[in-house]
């Protein structure tokens, strides 16, 4: 149980923010200037907050009422920082070794093995911080970070200095972290790929407070914090799995709650457990089930809710089988349709608009099977 | 080429001083570069100024300074001598003090430099890995810092076998005792014949430099390709 209570002001700017979070792994979503780093910082300890309480599983790390402070190196938080920050004059051994040694944890062969073996680092062993690419530097402070044996990982936009190609190199170790280690993750992050494909839980932030918190997929699909999330990237998250593959079309079946979804051929086995994001400038209504169209995915649905504005573009949430899907449509649409609560209709989604973002980063049929396993 | 036993007095004698200016004015050096470096605190841009006046001044000011406070009368000086048994006027360990105060000002500032240079996100990241402040600086900042205190090291050295002005004024030129080679140089061209010796101990000097120089530079160049991770 982590519980965080910050309250601090640098210049113009002030942080106030609040949450409380179960284990897994926590997605501290805003944009840049929202306070997020701040806020981990705090966690770190790596600054003394104005006001606050900082504790995790009961144990008070700072609390300005009591004036309780603990220096960041007893707090056992481990930090992967945006830049890694591995120690230059080290090698790749002696900076994973590096947390360990104050930790007073002796030489766990196994430990060790099994770390080193989750983050593919065994042949960077010998080489120093400065010949290594960047996806393998931030694999080795994951590694450095896990090492020191920490009660909680805070990572710091550990991919935002990445490109496309090292990230999705790198989302697979962050993915078996969080089912594999249970050590409680926070995750700081402002791309939205990255929250539907790692977050169980999602806190999103804005101007220092936190607007909103609780199940990925149920704040994802909040009408109103589309302005946080991102209106063009912002889409609802479907809970699937693999039913079957139709290779005479290159096609994979997904089953959700909601109905079943045609994509571009996936190379998973069947069964394996996917999320998909279902972006909302991807979905259209029809008032009946269309036919003589080229969209392969039909879901039917109850509109639930149509967010309430007089710009040329609304968002309204449909219930699927208990499953929130997000549609973006023109006002006038909306109005031409007659779209208010309780109308049945039907989701249109074209499969082709399971690209890779859909999958949270990852190309359909090019990764390997671990990298889509997304909750399993 | 042979030293007459004067001339080899003089030579062992320079590397002394300027090994022992070198060494006890290091840790010296380092605190307070590291107080300019990192410290907040009153009186900073006064400790600065204190620490570069060696470097502006007339060595025979600086000499004659140390003279008031470190001489038999002194005000240290006299304090030092009855309670610790410590005395450095005319002794090669006044030689050695003009020398450590005049090299000071160097020391200093390459060892503030490098200090400058280092990325304290780095110690942030290790003290989040269970690394209190003193190990930081010592497994973190001291490596990354090392060219800088070498490089400081070597100009103390070099600036301590050329120091005239403040030793002679300081602790006069006593062969044997307190007359280093630049002393010993000037000396020989004092009197009638003794510019062969003059000229021995001049190249002598230009070895010692050149030496000391080479040295550095290996052994500079050693530590920041490790310190860069090479």
């Amino acid at each position: 149980m982590l519980s965080v209570c910050v309250t601090h002001r640098l210049g113009d700017f002030t942080l106030d923010a609040a949450f409380e979070a179960d284990g897994g792994l926590i997605v501290l979503f805003g944009r840049s200037g929202a306070g997020k780093t701040s806020l981990i910082n705090a966690i770190a300890g790596l600054y003394r907050p104005d006001r606050g309480r900082i504790a995790i599983d009961g144990d008070v790390l700072t609390d300005t009422a009591s004036g309780r402070f603990v220096p960041a190196h007893r707090r056992r938080v481990g930090y992967v920082f945006q830049e890694g920050r591995l120690f230059p004059h080290l090698n790749v051994r002696q900076n994973l070794l590096y947390g360990r040694w104050f930790a007073r944890i002796g030489a766990n062969a196994r430990e060790f093995d099994q770390v080193v073996g989750l983050l593919g680092i065994e042949p960077l062993l010998a080489r120093r911080p400065a010949n290594l690419s960047g996806g393998e530097k931030q694999r080795v402070a994951i590694g450095r970070a896990l090492l020191a044996r920490p009660r909680v990982l805070v990572m710091d936009e550990p991919l935002a200095s990445l490109d496309e190609a090292r990230r999705n190199e790198i989302l697979p170790y962050i993915e078996r972290l969080r089912d594999e280690m249970g050590v409680p993750i926070i995750y700081v992050s402002h791309s939205i790929p990255e929250v539907a494909r790692l977050a169980t839980t999602l806190v999103v932030m804005s101007d220092g407070q936190v607007a909103a918190i609780g199940p990925t997929a149920q704040v994802m699909g909040r009408l109103d914090l589309f302005p946080l999330t991102g209106r063009a990237e912002a889409g609802a998250i479907l809970a699937t799995r693999v039913t079957s593959h139709d290779p005479a079309f290159g096609l994979t079946i997904l089953a959700a709650a909601a109905g079943e979804l045609r994509v571009p051929h996936l190379d998973l086995p069947v069964g394996t457990a996917l999320r998909v994001r279902i972006r909302a400038r991807d979905v259209m209504i029809a008032l009946a089930p269309p036919e003589g169209l080229s969209a392969l995915n039909v879901l039917p649905g109850t509109v639930a809710e149509v967010a309430a504005g007089d710009g040329p573009i609304v968002q309204m949430r449909l219930d699927c089988a208990g499953e929130a899907l997000i549609a973006r449509l023109t006002r006038r649409s909306i109005d031409r349709l007659g779209l208010v609560p309780g109308l049945r209709v039907h989701a249109v989604i074209k499969s082709i608009a399971f690209d890779q973002h859909a999958f949270a980063g990852v190309r359909p049929g090019a990764a390997s099977a671990d990298a889509e396993i997304a909750e399993g | 080429m042979s030293f007459s036993p004067e001339e080899l007095t003089a030579i062992k004698l320079s590397l002394r001083v300027g090994f022992w200016a070198m060494l006890t004015s290091l840790p010296v050096a380092l605190l307070v570069a590291t107080l300019l470096a990192r410290g907040r605190f009153w009186g900073r841009a006064l400790l600065n100024v204190f620490v570069h006046l060696p470097l502006v001044m007339p060595p025979v000011v600086t000499g004659y300074i140390l003279l008031i406070l470190f001489g038999r009368r002194g005000v240290l000086g006299e304090f030092l001598a009855d309670h610790l048994g410590v005395v450095f006027a005319f002794r090669w360990t006044g030689a050695a003090l003009a020398c450590a105060v005049m090299g000071f000002p160097l020391m200093v500032r390459s060892m503030r430099l490098s200090i400058e240079a280092v990325d304290r996100r780095l110690e942030a990241a290790a003290a989040t890995l269970g690394a209190n402040r003193a190990w930081v600086w010592l497994t973190i900042t001291l490596p990354l810092i090392l060219p800088g205190i070498i490089a400081g090291m070597i100009l103390s050295f070099a600036r301590a076998l050329g120091e005239f002005g403040a030793t002679i004024t300081f602790v006069s030129n006593i062969p044997g005792e307190t007359q280093t080679l630049p002393t010993a140089i000037y000396t020989f061209l004092q009197v009638p014949g003794g510019e062969a010796g003059a000229f021995r101990l001049t190249i002598v000097s230009v070895a010692i430099s050149v030496a000391a120089l080479l040295a550095s530079e290996a052994i500079a160049q050693r530590a920041s390709r490790r310190a860069a991770g090479l």
